[in-house]
């Protein structure tokens, strides 16, 4: 969700197989700079291999924060977020006829503490968006908690504890989601 | 009907797994051993199909071995977990490994850890966790009845009482059980609950489910 001059990312913590809950405290949200944000929903597996590292043909690895890391070697500054959520929906791509069963949620401030936020499916189909952006198995609750609670150019506080009560009704209706949330608001 | 059950105490951890090695109606054998020791201070419980998982134990437990030879120090139970799981990661869309695993070990400066790992890579340091039917049953049992820091005989007493609640309530559960333990001295076999075959107690024969 977006602020003024700010953004705030949100995950619930549940570990579950099917029905099974395996644990309570599991986080999807990982950091790739200290202005950009990846959320992972979908499989937890892939986002680990997304997150860690990721095996093509020729076995070179890659990894989201390697990839990153290495253009910060060679750029001297951090990825703007649009630039990342462009190398993820590209690396999303590459596996398009055996995907990573992930949707990301990709948060940042740009140039000038420009909050950006995108999410995209499981393929890398990117969609921009000015105000909130949700994915996950609870998405339609989300979409319809964040339309209600949200207002624009909202304030750090006010943007916590907005996020947060969209989080919680959206997966309290929702038997895979839930067991808490973590928010990071940057 | 394979179970793999697994809890943290104060500076140790237990891994339990039946011992039974089924195929189709026939049980092969009662006391096969499904808690490998990977160095000397780790232990990997692993269910699923049998070949896969002797292959896949034994392969993560030379990999170790190697690069304790390659580099005179052996490598975290973090670095550890996080090695098997790139390798199930690996296989995963070319030649899965049908191997859930519950990795136990100790480190000096961490202490006591465990780490959930199932058959699609999926990786998660726990407290307490279970693979198989029998984790229906001892899931709930163990969130009720663990605590943080517990003793030797409270933890090993948490695992008898999951391994009854299996043996009572779970269709065709295995009988047959071993229980290891890691802590600062090292890996090694703890105890095996046995109700059937050559070990077992002659009473058992005669008795209810213990």
């Amino acid at each position: 969700m977006v602020g003024k001059n700010c953004f705030a990312i949100a995950s619930d913590r549940r570990l579950g197989v099917q029905l099974q809950t395996i644990a309570t405290d599991f986080q999807r949200v990982f950091k790739i700079h200290d202005k950009l944000y990846i959320g992972l929903s979908g499989l937890a597996t892939d986002a680990q291999t997304l997150w860690v590292f990721r095996i093509l043909d020729s076995f070179w690895y890659q990894r989201l924060v390697f990839r990153h890391k290495l253009y910060q070697l060679r750029e001297e500054r951090d990825m703007k977020p649009e630039t990342f959520a462009s190398l993820v929906s590209a690396l999303l791509y590459e596996k398009r006829f055996g995907p990573y069963f992930c949707q990301p949620v990709i948060a940042g401030l740009g140039d000038n503490d420009e909050p950006f936020i995108c999410t995209m499916d499981c393929i890398g189909a990117k969609e921009l968006a000015k105000d909130f952006v949700v994915s996950g198995t609870a998405s339609e609750s989300l979409y319809g908690a964040c339309e209600s609670m949200y207002k624009p150019n909202m304030e750090p506080e006010e943007l916590f504890e907005t996020i947060s009560q969209a989080l919680q009704a959206s997966v309290d209706r929702d038997c895979l989601s839930g067991w808490g949330g973590y928010v990071l608001i940057v | 009907m394979e179970c793999v059950l697994g809890v943290v105490g104060r500076d140790f951890a237990v891994v339990a797994a039946d011992t039974s090695a089924v195929q189709s109606i026939l049980v092969h054998k009662t006391d096969e051993d499904k808690v490998m020791v990977l160095d000397s201070h780790k232990l990997m419980g692993a269910s699923g199909e049998p070949g896969d998982r002797v292959q896949f134990t034994e392969f993560i437990q030379k990999n170790l071995h190697l690069y304790q030879f390659r580099n005179t120090i052996p490598l975290s139970t973090a670095a550890a977990a996080n090695f098997t799981r790139g390798e199930l990661a690996t296989a995963l869309r070319k030649n899965p490994y049908m191997v859930n695993i519950i990795l136990g070990g100790y480190d000096k400066d961490v202490g006591a850890s465990l780490y959930y790992i199932d058959y699609i890579a999926t990786l998660h340091k726990i407290d307490k966790g279970a693979f198989g039917y029998g984790s229906y049953f001892c899931l709930s049992l163990m969130d009720k009845l663990y605590h943080p820091d517990m003793t030797v005989e409270e933890a090993v007493d948490l695992v008898d009482k999951c391994i009854k609640e299996i043996r009572l309530r779970l269709v065709v559960a295995p009988q047959n059980f071993v229980i290891k333990i890691v802590d600062k001295d090292g890996a090694r076999e703890y105890a095996r609950r046995e109700l059937v075959g050559h070990n077992a107690p002659v009473e058992a024969a005669t008795t209810v489910a213990a």
